[in-house]
């Protein structure tokens, strides 16, 4: 029996590094809108906006694990989720066509590095904006409001907070910032602080009842919740505040004055809202929308 | 100076683990090494059959895999889990060990077996003729010459192990592979972060360094 289950998991290990096997279609993303492109756009003083002129296409950086926000299927290879959208729409507004965008995978940990370094124009994936990170790069929006939260097994009443995690087995991202939170705040001893490599592995191990919880910003875990609605829950009870922005190069202020006004329109006007749906809306909680935050 | 400064609540504890780490492993992988090495030239052929199918399993395995075992499949096994230790942390610093012991002895075995081939035939037979058993001869005439022979490789397999124990950061053991990862969440420039990281492993393998010259000086011999 033993010897079963370790082959099995030794064949999903493997399925999992190699990434084929079917993941479940995440909360099928259905078609966001098409948008309009717009044409003659001009950003004067823009040297980014420039430079993608030249290449004649944008490239963005994205998640590409994150269901619901930034995903990619790893059969075609598609991009889907909120952010995917959010980032299409920015690019038909400032000209380019969906064929015209480029993605390219960042995880985390090299988001700045690959705006210093020019890699990608701008960056969509459930970046949190905060003062530290305003020193490396810029940021226009937020779009989205997120906050950290935590999802749980379906038949687990005892973790309804933050408060209820002591003596619980908590996993997240190496590094991330929610486990760093946990730390600090002590939410949980450090023997039960749990950190791998990517969400999808965390929440393989909740199912299989080696954690007790997985922490993150309550988008990207509706987005796991939605995989498997009969299995998991998130909790519901957001303990941090996590505005959304799209990254831009730091010294690059016309083209984040530009796509600040694209981000505004969008949510003044319907844009906003049916990209949600599409998406993120899918998971069943309403829509919070953001105010623009110019510095 | 100041991303070091800043965050020296990561710097201090990471490398302390790491160097953690690498001592026990090193240690074991060691002992384990000689161990599997003995087997490959054993007399016996199915020693020498369970000798060389571990190494070419464990060597021709990516160390990542290795750990993905050990952090996810072996705990169903139910031989060792989080309850043994306590605590889910001090279960995977166990994995993470297992990991780089099994993995290592793998290199540190194809390393002893190489300086073990560096020692005449003629010397094993003439202990064989003194009446030397398979253990004696290797304890007193054979592995003593090969350790001159494999000072060089066997600290590169060290430096090696030291550097692979990174990996640890993406399966829960908090060390230096994991500083850089929370340096990007708290905003600070990976780049000179990640500078600080590679100056401490220098400082590392400098004593490694030294300690190779210093054995090879002693025991060099007149060939």
């Amino acid at each position: 029996m033993r010897v079963r289950t370790l082959a099995v998991a030794l064949l999903a290990g493997g399925l999992a590094l190699t990434a084929c096997g079917k993941e479940g279609t995440p909360g099928d993303t259905g078609t966001a809108p098409s948008q309009q492109v717009a044409s003659d756009v001009k950003v004067d003083g823009s040297a980014t906006f420039e430079k993608m002129t030249k290449r004649g296409k944008v490239i963005v950086g994205v998640k590409e694990d994150q269901p619901g926000l930034g995903y990619k299927d790893p059969t075609t290879n598609k991009y889907t989720g909120f952010d995917i959208e959010i980032s299409k729409l920015v690019a038909a507004k400032l000209g380019f066509a969906e064929d015209k965008v480029e993605f390219k995978s960042i995880p985390s940990a090299g988001r700045e590095q690959a705006l210093i370094n020019g890699d990608v124009d701008y960056y969509v994936g459930t970046y949190t904006i905060n003062d530290k990170r305003k020193q490396q790069v810029a940021f226009a929006g937020p779009y989205f409001t997120a906050g950290q939260d935590l999802l749980v097994k379906k038949d687990d009443n005892s973790i309804t907070g933050p408060e209820t995690l002591k003596g619980k087995k908590v996993c997240s991202v190496t590094g991330s910032t929610p486990i760093q939170k946990v730390k600090t705040d002590g939410l949980t001893e450090a023997g039960n602080i749990v950190e791998l490599q990517t969400y999808s592995q965390c929440v393989t191990q909740l199912l299989e009842g080696a954690i007790d919880a997985v922490t993150t910003d309550d988008a990207i875990l509706k987005g796991y919740a939605a995989q498997t609605p009969d299995k998991l829950k998130v909790v519901g009870k957001t303990f941090s505040n996590e505005p959304y922005g799209i990254g831009l190069p730091k010294d690059d202020k016309a083209l984040r004055d530009k796509v600040n006004d694209i981000l505004d329109a969008a949510i003044k006007g319907g844009d906003w809202l049916s990209v949600y749906d599409a998406t993120l809306g899918k998971s069943g909680s309403p829509a919070d929308k953001p105010v623009i935050d110019r510095y | 100076m100041d991303v070091l400064l800043d965050n020296l609540d990561l710097y201090g504890p990471g490398f302390l683990s790491t160097i953690w780490l690498f001592l026990i492993s090193a240690a074991a992988s060691l002992v384990l090494g000689v161990i599997l090495a003995m087997l490959r030239v054993a007399p016996v052929p199915v020693m020498r059959a369970i000798g060389a199918t571990y190494v070419t399993l464990v060597r021709n395995t990516p160390l990542t895999l290795v750990f993905f075992f050990f952090a996810f499949a072996f705990p169903l096994l139910e031989i060792v889990t989080s309850n043994t230790f306590g605590s889910a942390s001090g279960y995977y610093f166990f994995a993470a060990l297992m990991a780089l012991i099994l993995y290592t002895s793998a290199f540190v075995c194809e390393v002893v077996r190489s300086g073990i081939n560096t020692v005449p035939v003629g010397q094993a037979e003439a202990s064989r003729a003194l009446g030397l058993t398979f253990g004696q001869m290797l304890a007193s005439v054979v592995l003593p010459q090969a350790t001159r022979a494999v000072v060089p490789p066997m600290m590169s397999t060290m430096i090696a192990l030291l550097k692979n124990s990174t990996i640890a950061a993406g399966f829960s053991v908090f060390q230096a592979g994991s500083i850089s990862l929370y340096l990007s969440e708290r905003g600070e420039s990976q780049m000179i972060g990640l500078l600080w990281v590679a100056l401490f492993f220098i400082l590392l393998v400098i004593p490694m360094s030294l300690l190779q010259r210093s054995l090879e000086k002693r025991w060099s011999i007149a060939r």
